[in-house]
Protein backbone atom coordinates (compact mmCIF):
# COMPACT_ATOMS: atom_id res chain seq x y z
CA UNK A 1 0.00 0.00 0.00
CA UNK A 2 1.54 3.48 -1.16
CA UNK A 3 2.53 5.91 1.99
CA UNK A 4 -0.49 8.36 1.08
CA UNK A 5 -3.32 5.32 1.14
CA UNK A 6 -1.71 4.57 4.34
CA UNK A 7 -2.57 8.13 5.55
CA UNK A 8 -6.38 8.11 4.02
CA UNK A 9 -6.75 4.45 5.85
CA UNK A 10 -6.49 6.41 9.00
CA UNK A 11 -8.02 9.60 8.00
CA UNK A 12 -4.63 11.04 8.17
CA UNK A 13 -3.58 14.10 5.60
CA UNK A 14 0.45 15.13 5.67
CA UNK A 15 0.19 19.08 5.55
CA UNK A 16 2.40 21.65 6.02
CA UNK A 17 1.82 23.10 10.23
CA UNK A 18 3.76 26.51 10.68
CA UNK A 19 7.08 26.44 9.30
CA UNK A 20 9.86 26.75 12.42
CA UNK A 21 13.36 25.11 10.88
CA UNK A 22 15.41 26.17 7.88
CA UNK A 23 17.18 23.14 6.73
CA UNK A 24 20.38 24.00 4.18
CA UNK A 25 21.79 21.64 2.32
CA UNK A 26 24.67 22.97 1.34
CA UNK A 27 25.90 20.20 -1.07
CA UNK A 28 26.92 16.80 -1.94
CA UNK A 29 30.32 16.57 -1.51
CA UNK A 30 31.69 14.20 1.47
CA UNK A 31 34.86 12.90 2.31
CA UNK A 32 32.90 9.51 3.32
CA UNK A 33 30.82 6.96 1.39
CA UNK A 34 28.89 5.81 4.15
CA UNK A 35 26.14 2.74 2.97
CA UNK A 36 23.26 4.49 4.58
CA UNK A 37 23.54 7.67 3.14
CA UNK A 38 20.17 8.69 1.75
CA UNK A 39 22.07 11.16 -0.92
CA UNK A 40 24.49 9.06 -2.13
CA UNK A 41 26.98 12.06 -1.00
CA UNK A 42 31.11 11.56 -1.26
CA UNK A 43 34.29 12.28 -2.39
CA UNK A 44 32.59 11.77 -6.10
CA UNK A 45 30.20 14.39 -5.67
CA UNK A 46 30.60 18.06 -6.91
CA UNK A 47 27.59 19.65 -5.74
CA UNK A 48 28.21 22.63 -3.44
CA UNK A 49 26.36 25.79 -3.02
CA UNK A 50 27.52 28.85 -4.82
CA UNK A 51 28.66 32.02 -3.24
CA UNK A 52 25.82 33.40 -4.64
CA UNK A 53 23.36 31.00 -3.56
CA UNK A 54 24.86 31.46 -0.18
CA UNK A 55 23.41 35.14 -0.05
CA UNK A 56 20.28 34.36 -1.20
CA UNK A 57 19.81 31.71 1.90
CA UNK A 58 21.45 34.41 4.04
CA UNK A 59 18.88 37.38 2.62
CA UNK A 60 16.45 34.98 2.85
CA UNK A 61 17.21 33.78 6.30
CA UNK A 62 16.84 37.24 7.51
CA UNK A 63 13.63 38.14 5.97
CA UNK A 64 11.72 35.32 8.15
CA UNK A 65 12.41 34.12 11.39
CA UNK A 66 13.31 30.53 12.07
CA UNK A 67 13.87 29.30 15.19
CA UNK A 68 15.96 26.22 14.05
CA UNK A 69 18.57 26.49 11.15
CA UNK A 70 20.46 23.31 10.43
CA UNK A 71 23.04 22.96 7.73
CA UNK A 72 23.80 19.84 6.18
CA UNK A 73 25.38 18.29 3.09
CA UNK A 74 27.31 16.45 1.99
CA UNK A 75 30.00 17.51 4.81
CA UNK A 76 29.29 21.29 5.40
CA UNK A 77 32.68 21.62 6.11
CA UNK A 78 33.58 21.35 2.47
CA UNK A 79 31.87 24.20 1.70
CA UNK A 80 34.11 27.42 1.42
CA UNK A 81 31.98 29.79 2.11
CA UNK A 82 30.58 28.01 5.43
CA UNK A 83 32.23 30.33 7.80
CA UNK A 84 29.90 33.30 5.92
CA UNK A 85 27.08 31.05 6.68
CA UNK A 86 27.56 30.55 10.55
CA UNK A 87 28.39 34.40 10.93
CA UNK A 88 25.28 35.25 8.72
CA UNK A 89 22.76 32.69 10.21
CA UNK A 90 23.92 32.60 14.25
CA UNK A 91 22.93 36.34 15.12
CA UNK A 92 19.08 35.75 12.91
CA UNK A 93 18.18 31.93 14.96
CA UNK A 94 17.78 30.86 18.31
CA UNK A 95 19.79 27.69 17.42
CA UNK A 96 22.01 27.05 14.75
CA UNK A 97 23.09 23.45 14.16
CA UNK A 98 25.51 22.32 11.84
CA UNK A 99 25.46 18.05 11.45
CA UNK A 100 29.68 16.93 11.03
CA UNK A 101 30.65 13.74 10.18
CA UNK A 102 33.46 13.88 12.23
CA UNK A 103 36.58 13.35 10.01
CA UNK A 104 35.41 16.55 7.94
CA UNK A 105 35.85 18.34 10.82
CA UNK A 106 39.62 16.82 10.93
CA UNK A 107 40.43 18.47 7.73
CA UNK A 108 43.13 20.82 7.01
CA UNK A 109 40.47 23.05 4.91
CA UNK A 110 38.05 22.80 8.55
CA UNK A 111 41.29 23.72 11.16
CA UNK A 112 39.37 27.46 11.88
CA UNK A 113 36.12 26.40 12.00
CA UNK A 114 36.15 24.77 15.51
CA UNK A 115 36.81 27.82 17.03
CA UNK A 116 33.72 29.42 14.48
CA UNK A 117 31.71 26.70 15.74
CA UNK A 118 32.21 27.74 19.41
CA UNK A 119 32.23 31.35 18.91
CA UNK A 120 28.96 31.45 17.32
CA UNK A 121 27.48 28.56 19.94
CA UNK A 122 26.74 26.21 17.17
CA UNK A 123 25.32 22.63 17.87
CA UNK A 124 27.18 20.01 16.77
CA UNK A 125 25.04 17.17 15.61
CA UNK A 126 27.82 14.40 15.04
CA UNK A 127 26.73 11.22 13.26
CA UNK A 128 28.11 8.34 15.18
CA UNK A 129 26.09 5.13 14.05
CA UNK A 130 27.83 2.73 16.39
CA UNK A 131 29.68 3.02 20.17
CA UNK A 132 31.92 0.11 18.44
CA UNK A 133 34.24 0.23 15.62
CA UNK A 134 34.12 -3.16 13.75
CA UNK A 135 30.28 -1.60 13.20
CA UNK A 136 30.79 1.48 12.41
CA UNK A 137 33.51 1.00 10.59
CA UNK A 138 31.27 -1.27 8.37
CA UNK A 139 29.26 1.53 7.20
CA UNK A 140 31.83 4.69 7.25
CA UNK A 141 34.91 3.10 5.94
CA UNK A 142 38.38 1.95 7.14
CA UNK A 143 39.84 4.32 9.82
CA UNK A 144 36.78 6.58 10.43
CA UNK A 145 36.31 4.90 14.19
CA UNK A 146 39.72 6.64 15.90
CA UNK A 147 39.19 9.79 13.68
CA UNK A 148 36.04 10.09 14.78
CA UNK A 149 37.02 9.26 18.86
CA UNK A 150 40.25 11.30 17.94
CA UNK A 151 37.10 14.39 16.56
CA UNK A 152 35.37 13.81 19.30
CA UNK A 153 38.39 14.13 22.34
CA UNK A 154 39.46 17.67 20.80
CA UNK A 155 35.51 18.79 20.48
CA UNK A 156 35.16 17.51 24.16
CA UNK A 157 38.56 19.83 24.81
CA UNK A 158 37.07 22.61 24.05
CA UNK A 159 34.06 22.52 25.80
CA UNK A 160 31.41 20.64 23.09
CA UNK A 161 29.38 17.94 25.23
CA UNK A 162 30.75 19.06 28.75
CA UNK A 163 28.26 19.81 31.58
CA UNK A 164 27.76 23.48 32.34
CA UNK A 165 29.60 24.58 28.88
CA UNK A 166 26.29 25.44 26.95
CA UNK A 167 28.09 24.37 23.54
CA UNK A 168 25.78 21.18 22.42
CA UNK A 169 27.23 17.97 21.29
CA UNK A 170 24.67 15.69 19.82
CA UNK A 171 25.43 12.27 18.48
CA UNK A 172 22.93 10.62 15.72
CA UNK A 173 23.08 6.86 15.81
CA UNK A 174 21.16 5.68 12.88
CA UNK A 175 21.66 1.61 12.57
CA UNK A 176 24.08 -0.30 11.24
CA UNK A 177 22.11 -2.07 8.37
CA UNK A 178 18.25 -3.23 7.59
CA UNK A 179 16.82 -3.30 10.81
CA UNK A 180 14.83 -0.30 12.92
CA UNK A 181 16.77 1.89 15.48
CA UNK A 182 16.52 0.99 19.46
CA UNK A 183 14.73 3.63 21.72
CA UNK A 184 16.53 6.85 22.07
CA UNK A 185 16.16 6.97 25.47
CA UNK A 186 17.93 2.93 26.15
CA UNK A 187 20.39 4.27 23.50
CA UNK A 188 21.70 6.62 24.93
CA UNK A 189 22.38 4.81 28.44
CA UNK A 190 24.41 2.59 25.93
CA UNK A 191 26.34 4.91 23.98
CA UNK A 192 27.19 7.14 27.16
CA UNK A 193 28.00 3.85 29.15
CA UNK A 194 30.19 3.04 26.23
CA UNK A 195 31.76 6.12 25.21
CA UNK A 196 32.49 7.34 28.82
CA UNK A 197 33.85 4.34 30.54
CA UNK A 198 36.07 3.03 27.31
CA UNK A 199 37.01 6.52 25.82
CA UNK A 200 36.37 9.03 28.40
CA UNK A 201 34.15 10.80 25.71
CA UNK A 202 30.68 12.86 26.88
CA UNK A 203 28.26 14.11 24.70
CA UNK A 204 24.76 16.40 25.70
CA UNK A 205 22.24 14.13 23.94
CA UNK A 206 21.92 11.12 21.36
CA UNK A 207 19.41 11.31 18.69
CA UNK A 208 18.79 7.46 17.00
CA UNK A 209 17.24 7.82 13.20
CA UNK A 210 16.25 5.31 10.69
CA UNK A 211 17.83 4.32 7.26
CA UNK A 212 15.54 6.16 4.74
CA UNK A 213 16.04 3.57 2.01
CA UNK A 214 17.17 6.31 -0.86
CA UNK A 215 19.98 6.52 -2.36
CA UNK A 216 23.24 4.55 -1.61
CA UNK A 217 21.17 3.03 1.23
CA UNK A 218 18.40 1.46 -0.91
CA UNK A 219 21.03 0.50 -3.72
CA UNK A 220 22.50 -1.43 -0.92
CA UNK A 221 19.00 -2.60 -0.01
CA UNK A 222 18.19 -4.25 -3.18
CA UNK A 223 21.77 -5.94 -3.59
CA UNK A 224 21.84 -7.44 -0.51
CA UNK A 225 18.08 -8.86 -1.10
CA UNK A 226 17.09 -6.29 1.73
CA UNK A 227 14.35 -3.84 0.22
CA UNK A 228 11.32 -6.08 0.37
CA UNK A 229 12.02 -6.80 3.98
CA UNK A 230 13.18 -3.81 4.76
CA UNK A 231 9.96 -2.03 3.21
CA UNK A 232 7.65 -4.40 4.71
CA UNK A 233 9.03 -3.80 8.33
CA UNK A 234 9.07 0.00 8.13
CA UNK A 235 5.30 0.02 6.58
CA UNK A 236 4.37 -2.81 9.30
CA UNK A 237 5.41 -0.79 11.59
CA UNK A 238 3.51 2.13 10.44
CA UNK A 239 2.29 4.33 13.99
CA UNK A 240 -0.38 7.19 13.07
CA UNK A 241 0.52 8.77 16.15
CA UNK A 242 3.94 9.93 14.38
CA UNK A 243 2.13 11.97 11.74
CA UNK A 244 1.16 15.52 13.38
CA UNK A 245 5.25 15.61 14.29
CA UNK A 246 6.94 14.72 11.68
CA UNK A 247 9.42 17.44 10.29
CA UNK A 248 8.24 18.09 6.97
CA UNK A 249 5.60 19.81 8.53
CA UNK A 250 8.01 22.61 10.34
CA UNK A 251 10.90 22.28 8.18
CA UNK A 252 11.27 23.78 4.61
CA UNK A 253 14.69 22.73 2.98
CA UNK A 254 16.45 24.33 0.70
CA UNK A 255 19.18 22.55 -2.04
CA UNK A 256 22.42 24.12 -3.06
CA UNK A 257 20.98 25.59 -6.01
CA UNK A 258 18.73 27.20 -4.22
CA UNK A 259 15.42 25.05 -4.67
CA UNK A 260 12.48 24.35 -2.12
CA UNK A 261 11.73 21.41 -0.76
CA UNK A 262 9.68 20.05 2.49
CA UNK A 263 12.27 17.62 4.12
CA UNK A 264 16.06 16.55 3.18
CA UNK A 265 14.27 13.39 1.84
CA UNK A 266 12.19 14.83 -0.72
CA UNK A 267 15.16 16.75 -1.92
CA UNK A 268 16.58 13.30 -1.94
CA UNK A 269 14.52 12.01 -4.25
CA UNK A 270 13.06 15.09 -6.18
CA UNK A 271 10.11 15.88 -4.93
CA UNK A 272 10.01 19.31 -4.82
CA UNK A 273 7.94 21.84 -1.91
CA UNK A 274 4.60 22.05 -3.36
CA UNK A 275 5.10 19.80 -6.53
CA UNK A 276 7.05 22.40 -8.47
CA UNK A 277 10.75 24.12 -8.03
CA UNK A 278 10.05 27.09 -6.45
CA UNK A 279 14.02 29.31 -6.00
CA UNK A 280 14.13 30.82 -2.14
CA UNK A 281 15.14 34.06 -4.28
CA UNK A 282 11.27 34.04 -5.52
CA UNK A 283 9.62 33.00 -2.19
CA UNK A 284 7.66 35.75 -0.70
CA UNK A 285 6.55 34.10 2.33
CA UNK A 286 6.46 31.05 4.53
CA UNK A 287 4.95 28.03 3.21
CA UNK A 288 0.99 28.71 4.14
CA UNK A 289 0.01 25.97 6.80
CA UNK A 290 -2.68 23.37 5.39
CA UNK A 291 -1.07 23.14 2.02
CA UNK A 292 -0.10 19.36 1.01
CA UNK A 293 3.44 17.64 1.25
CA UNK A 294 4.73 15.31 -1.21
CA UNK A 295 5.40 11.53 -0.51
CA UNK A 296 7.00 8.89 -1.56
CA UNK A 297 7.19 5.11 -0.18
CA UNK A 298 10.78 6.17 2.28
CA UNK A 299 8.10 8.53 4.09
CA UNK A 300 7.29 5.04 6.36
CA UNK A 301 10.92 5.44 7.74
CA UNK A 302 9.63 8.62 9.27
CA UNK A 303 6.48 6.70 10.53
CA UNK A 304 7.57 3.57 11.71
CA UNK A 305 7.38 2.86 15.35
CA UNK A 306 8.97 5.73 17.82
CA UNK A 307 8.46 7.90 14.23
CA UNK A 308 11.65 10.07 13.81
CA UNK A 309 12.60 13.38 12.57
CA UNK A 310 16.20 14.94 12.45
CA UNK A 311 15.48 15.85 15.82
CA UNK A 312 15.63 12.01 16.49
CA UNK A 313 12.78 10.03 18.25
CA UNK A 314 9.09 11.79 18.10
CA UNK A 315 8.13 9.87 21.02
CA UNK A 316 10.46 7.15 22.73
CA UNK A 317 7.64 5.12 23.20
CA UNK A 318 7.13 1.73 20.53
CA UNK A 319 4.41 1.60 18.00
CA UNK A 320 1.82 -0.71 19.48
CA UNK B 1 5.74 -27.67 1.90
CA UNK B 2 9.40 -27.92 0.86
CA UNK B 3 10.78 -27.29 4.44
CA UNK B 4 9.53 -27.96 7.69
CA UNK B 5 11.19 -24.41 8.29
CA UNK B 6 10.36 -21.64 6.40
CA UNK B 7 11.05 -18.21 6.81
CA UNK B 8 8.04 -16.47 5.69
CA UNK B 9 6.25 -18.34 8.61
CA UNK B 10 7.40 -16.78 11.27
CA UNK B 11 4.92 -14.12 10.54
CA UNK B 12 2.11 -16.32 10.95
CA UNK B 13 3.13 -16.95 14.72
CA UNK B 14 0.18 -14.80 15.83
CA UNK B 15 -2.13 -17.98 13.72
CA UNK B 16 -1.49 -19.46 17.23
CA UNK B 17 -4.64 -17.74 18.24
CA UNK B 18 -6.65 -19.98 16.35
CA UNK B 19 -9.07 -22.32 17.65
CA UNK B 20 -7.55 -21.06 21.36
CA UNK B 21 -7.94 -17.41 21.09
CA UNK B 22 -8.14 -17.10 25.50
CA UNK B 23 -5.24 -18.99 25.88
CA UNK B 24 -3.30 -17.06 23.24
CA UNK B 25 -3.96 -13.91 24.33
CA UNK B 26 -3.04 -15.03 27.98
CA UNK B 27 0.66 -16.29 26.36
CA UNK B 28 1.28 -13.11 24.01
CA UNK B 29 0.39 -10.92 27.25
CA UNK B 30 2.70 -12.52 29.28
CA UNK B 31 5.32 -12.37 26.10
CA UNK B 32 4.94 -8.81 25.72
CA UNK B 33 5.47 -8.20 29.54
CA UNK B 34 8.53 -10.41 29.92
CA UNK B 35 10.25 -8.62 27.18
CA UNK B 36 9.65 -4.78 28.50
CA UNK B 37 11.82 -2.96 29.86
CA UNK B 38 12.54 -3.92 33.72
CA UNK B 39 14.89 -4.50 36.07
CA UNK B 40 16.90 -5.49 32.99
CA UNK B 41 16.82 -3.46 29.98
CA UNK B 42 15.21 -4.53 26.86
CA UNK B 43 18.83 -5.07 25.18
CA UNK B 44 19.62 -7.24 27.53
CA UNK B 45 16.47 -9.03 27.42
CA UNK B 46 17.15 -9.32 23.53
CA UNK B 47 20.53 -10.75 24.38
CA UNK B 48 19.39 -13.70 26.55
CA UNK B 49 16.54 -14.54 23.97
CA UNK B 50 19.22 -14.81 21.32
CA UNK B 51 21.32 -16.77 23.10
CA UNK B 52 18.17 -19.12 24.97
CA UNK B 53 17.36 -19.15 20.88
CA UNK B 54 20.69 -21.06 19.75
CA UNK B 55 20.61 -23.25 23.17
CA UNK B 56 17.17 -24.33 21.95
CA UNK B 57 18.73 -24.32 18.21
CA UNK B 58 15.04 -22.63 17.06
CA UNK B 59 15.22 -20.99 13.78
CA UNK B 60 12.53 -19.03 14.20
CA UNK B 61 13.60 -17.66 17.48
CA UNK B 62 17.51 -16.95 15.68
CA UNK B 63 15.73 -14.88 13.31
CA UNK B 64 13.57 -13.07 15.08
CA UNK B 65 15.89 -12.20 18.12
CA UNK B 66 19.22 -11.51 15.48
CA UNK B 67 17.38 -8.77 14.28
CA UNK B 68 15.45 -7.88 18.07
CA UNK B 69 18.44 -7.83 19.56
CA UNK B 70 19.89 -5.22 16.59
CA UNK B 71 16.89 -3.34 16.92
CA UNK B 72 17.35 -3.26 20.66
CA UNK B 73 21.00 -1.46 20.23
CA UNK B 74 23.59 -4.79 21.06
CA UNK B 75 26.27 -4.83 19.11
CA UNK B 76 27.91 -7.47 17.17
CA UNK B 77 29.79 -7.70 19.92
CA UNK B 78 27.91 -8.42 22.84
CA UNK B 79 25.53 -11.10 20.53
CA UNK B 80 28.73 -13.08 20.17
CA UNK B 81 29.97 -12.95 23.35
CA UNK B 82 26.31 -14.25 24.24
CA UNK B 83 26.50 -17.34 22.13
CA UNK B 84 30.11 -18.08 23.47
CA UNK B 85 27.93 -18.21 27.05
CA UNK B 86 26.00 -20.66 25.25
CA UNK B 87 28.65 -22.44 24.35
CA UNK B 88 30.44 -22.51 27.61
CA UNK B 89 26.98 -24.14 29.39
CA UNK B 90 26.51 -26.02 26.66
CA UNK B 91 29.98 -27.51 27.13
CA UNK B 92 30.13 -27.27 30.52
CA UNK B 93 26.70 -29.26 30.98
CA UNK B 94 28.13 -31.77 29.14
CA UNK B 95 31.29 -31.98 30.94
CA UNK B 96 29.77 -31.77 34.49
CA UNK B 97 27.81 -34.82 33.49
CA UNK B 98 30.88 -36.83 33.18
CA UNK B 99 31.34 -36.93 36.92
CA UNK B 100 28.31 -39.65 36.21
CA UNK B 101 30.89 -41.34 34.23
CA UNK B 102 33.63 -40.91 36.43
CA UNK B 103 31.63 -42.58 39.19
CA UNK B 104 29.83 -45.41 37.01
CA UNK B 105 33.15 -46.14 35.13
CA UNK B 106 34.62 -46.57 39.16
CA UNK B 107 32.36 -48.82 40.41
CA UNK B 108 33.19 -50.98 36.77
CA UNK B 109 36.32 -50.81 36.93
CA UNK B 110 38.61 -53.31 38.58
Amino acid sequence: MTFGNTLKKHNLELLRDETTTLQINVGLACDLSCRHCHQDAGPHRSERMSPEVVGEVLAFARRHHFSTIDITGGAPELLPELPRLLAGLAPVTDQLIVRANLTALAGPEAASLLELYRKHRVTIAASLPASNGSQLEAQRGSGVWQQSLAMLRTLNAIGYGREGSGLELLLVSNPTGAFLAPGQSSAERKFRGDLERRHGITFTNLLTLVNVPLGRFRSWLESSGNLEGYMATLAGGFNPATVTGLMCRTFLSVDWNGYLYDCDFNLASGKPHGGIHHHIRDLAGLPEPGSAIPTGDYCYACTAGAGFTCGGSISDREAV
Amino acid sequence: MDTYYDPNDLVKFADIAKDAPQLADKFFSYYNAVFAEGALTEREKALIALAVAHALQCPYCIDAYTRGSLEKGASLEEMTEALHVVGAIRGGASLAHGVQMRKIAEKLLQ
